[in-house]
């Protein structure tokens, strides 16, 4: 099989996400757009691991890295999240101008 | 049949769902909707680690983001109790969004295939890396890495506990008198 299927599938999820990152208003719809780009990275990276077979697995442990820190991040960010909502009552993205300069 | 059409045929049929539920998860207009569509793409992300002979990361993929994110994210969507079907969730850079998302991804495929055009990859499984081999070499090259990450999830287990609390005044009272 050809490589590039891979790599322009991931690229094109990339593409998805950076969409729906500057185009959706809500905070968590953000989130599951940041969710879907780091997901195209994990293909990339398996992708390049199957190529790479002679050098062993470490793309496979990449991926297990960038599964571990995206679940720490959706963990921290959906905290902030709550907490924003707690103190303004809404988790719109376009509202939260007050440290704008 | 011949298994290379296997999994091209697996790879085009898993790839659509993929990437129609991707467009579904950010064009709908219902926030449970859009994170039920990112099961999709992400179970579909699964498969394909299957087809690239890793299934320790396919099974990592499916307990960590599809048992625990998805779940996250359901939770994190209600308790900011976002109004279901009523409210415009994007915003007016869409037009612009869309035109930057696919200039972005001509370019990214565009040098991809000029790169990478012509390089097949070996999917048969006679000497495909094992589970027993990503444990071996996390735990003796990647120990550093390994053990960063665990401080990284406790950190972040613990500031989240902390962001997310809501303060009680009553018991800072009971702890001053």
């Amino acid at each position: 099989m050809p490589i590039a299927y891979f790599l322009v599938l991931s690229s094109l999820l990339f593409c998805i996400g950076v969409y729906g990152v500057l185009a959706r208003q809500n905070a968590v719809l953000i989130l599951l757009s940041i969710e879907l780009m780091l997901n195209a990275v994990n293909i990339n990276l398996l992708a390049f691991s199957a190529h790479l077979a002679e050098a062993g697995v470490p793309g496979q442990i990449f991926a297990l890295f960038v599964i571990a820190v995206a679940a720490a991040e959706v963990g921290v960010g959906l905290a902030i999240v709550i907490l924003i909502f707690r103190n303004r009552q809404n988790v719109d993205v376009d509202e939260m101008s007050l440290m704008k300069w | 049949m011949n298994a290379d059409v296997v999994r091209e045929v697996f790879f085009w049929g898993v790839g659509a769902i993929m990437v129609i539920a991707a467009l579904r998860v950010v064009t709908t207009q219902n926030v449970v909707h859009a994170a039920l569509y990112l099961v999709g793409t992400l179970m579909g992300a699964a498969a394909l680690y299957v087809l690239l002979l890793a299934e320790f990361v396919a099974w990592a993929q499916v307990l960590i983001y599809v048992g625990a994110v998805v779940v996250l994210m359901l939770f994190g969507l209600m308790l900011t109790r976002a109004p279901i079907g009523k409210a415009n969730y994007d915003n007016s850079q869409r037009p612009l969004a869309a035109v930057v998302a696919a200039v972005l991804f001509g370019v990214m495929s565009w040098i991809l295939i000029d790169a990478f055009s012509g390089t097949e990859l070996e999917l048969a499984g006679e000497n495909a890396p094992r589970t027993q081999d990503i444990g071996a070499v996390i735990f003796s090259s990647y120990v550093w890495p390994f053990e960063i990450v665990s401080v990284l999830l406790l950190a972040a287990l613990i500031g989240a506990v902390m962001i997310a609390r809501r303060d009680e005044p009553e018991a800072d009272k009971e702890v001053g008198s």
